[in-house]
């Protein structure tokens, strides 16, 4: 059976669906949390994700909706306490991490579904899944054209919101708790890392190119997209874990593009030269 | 005379401790006032205090309701990478991008991470004259400025450049103030309608 063959086969159409609104979504989230120095918040988000998907599947809850339980809570709290910068989401990243493990060793589910959801189980997608993804997509669509103007002012015009009396914590709030639940549905399908991955690479990649932020979010759905196809191919065709290969395809084409930018300023630099 | 955008009286600001008064001072719309004084008086307090970003230990501050107020801080916030354009910046400012100075048109497609610490002080000064604020507050608006880039900021200050058109389009309505602070005389007496020295 051809890597097409297996795109194309209806036992993986919902999950190739699903992950594809996800790489779509948690990019342009990823440059968000770039700009607002707050990348490492996506990896502690994702941690308290899968530490209340596993409690949820504990209780019989299905993980795709327990794992927003916790990422809500961690995204609220951190926008109410107002914590920001790497030392708080350090924390956060400890304590998912060590909740995660505690749970999967005290409960009769073991730490190998606690590794499935560090891994991702993307083919074991189905369709409530799907809709949470599509659902997801939805809102994202939705608010974030509202949220970036407002989010902008914020970071590169901060004493506005203040001196004007401004109720800056919805926006901010909003857009704590979009990251909060994009991270949960991603790491309860493509697991802790390839959610992390996909909110962090392409939003970098994006930042070192793009001429400017229209082109930045168009890259991000690009590199997201591209990268994701890439590494539903690859796990597929070679029988590999997907979130390891999704990570590993991002890292690839970060490196890919950077090599190519390094190229061209040697080039330009030669160039440079024999011109003087 | 018509209602002053701000009004102070006798204000005494500052972080936990007084730093700046006991003052008064009015800014009427149509009017750029400058604030004069050594280093360390509390002229940035002031700033802070109007802007709700200093303690306000006596006295008090009056708004015109409904005064929206733009704040350019001493340093435009700088990020390492910033991949967003001058004009993009603008309309996230809800900035006017006609009549921009033709210094900031050529530049105005550049993301701001490659502009020079002048151009992106510029760029910042004029999304907050260009905008939608009622009362524009600039803090050492000239940092970073080399002297023709100083001039084109005077140009920006002036009253036509400041009012706005009325809902016809036909008339200039001065009904916009600006309060600002630096430490070049020379800059204030050229830019400022009124000038203030603080103790």
């Amino acid at each position: 059976m051809s890597a097409l063959d297996l795109v194309l086969d209806p036992l993986f159409r919902l999950p190739l669906i699903t992950g594809m609104a996800i790489a779509l979504v948690l990019p342009p989230i990823g440059a968000l949390l770039l700009l607002r120095d707050e990348w490492l918040a996506a990896l502690g988000l994702a941690h308290l994700a899968a530490a209340s998907a596993l409690l949820g599947l504990a209780l019989g809850l299905p993980a795709v909706l327990g794992a927003p339980l916790g990422a809500l809570a961690g995204g609220a709290v951190k926008s109410f306490t107002g914590a920001r910068g790497n030392l708080a989401y350090g924390f956060m990243i400890l304590f998912g991490w060590s909740a995660l493990f505690l749970i999967a060793a005290n409960t009769s589910l073991g730490a190998t579904l606690g590794h499935a959801l560090v891994d991702g189980q993307l083919y074991f997608a189905g369709a409530l899944e799907l809709i949470a993804a599509l659902a997801l997509a939805g809102l994202a669509a939705a608010a974030l054209p509202r949220l970036i103007p407002l989010l902008m002012r914020a970071r590169f015009f901060p004493h506005d919101e203040t001196a004007n009396r401004l109720p800056a914590h919805r926006w901010h709030l909003s857009f704590d708790l979009l990251t909060a639940l994009a991270m949960a549905i991603g790491t309860a399908t493509v697991g802790l890392m390839g959610a992390f991955a996909l909110v962090l690479v392409p939003a970098w990649i994006a930042f070192r190119i793009a001429p400017g932020w229209t082109w930045t979010l168009v890259l991000c759905g690009l590199i997201g997209a591209g990268g994701y196809l890439l590494a539903y191919l690859a796990a597929l065709t070679l029988d590999q874990p997907f979130g390891p290969v999704l990570v590993a395809a991002l890292i690839t084409l970060a490196a890919t593009v950077e090599a190519g930018r390094g190229l061209i300023g040697i080039t330009r630099a030669r160039l440079r030269r024999k011109q003087r | 005379m018509s209602t002053p955008l701000l009004r102070v009286e006798g204000l005494v600001a500052g972080y936990g401790r007084p730093v700046v008064g006991p003052l008064s001072l009015d800014v009427f719309p149509g009017e750029v006032v400058g604030l004069w004084g050594a280093n360390g008086c509390g002229k940035s307090t002031l700033l802070n205090a109007i802007a709700d970003r200093a303690d306000l230990l006596a006295g008090r501050i009056l708004r015109m309701p409904g005064l929206v107020i733009a704040y350019q801080a001493q340093q435009p916030i700088r990020l390492p990478s910033m991949p967003v354009t001058g004009r993009e910046l603008l309309r996230f400012t809800g900035t006017s991008l006609q009549e921009m100075p033709a210094a900031l048109q050529a530049v105005s497609r550049q993301r701001i991470d490659r502009l020079s610490g002048g151009q992106y002080q510029l760029l910042c000064v004029w999304a907050a004259i260009a905008g939608r604020a009622d009362l524009i507050l600039l803090d050492e608006p000239t940092n970073n400025l080399d002297p023709e880039r100083e001039a084109l900021l005077t140009e920006m200050l002036t009253p036509s450049r400041l009012a706005r058109r009325d809902t016809s389009g036909a008339r200039l309505l001065p009904d916009r103030g600006v309060l600002l602070v630096s430490h070049e005389r020379r800059f204030l007496e050229d830019a400022c309608s009124r000038m203030i020295e603080i103790a």
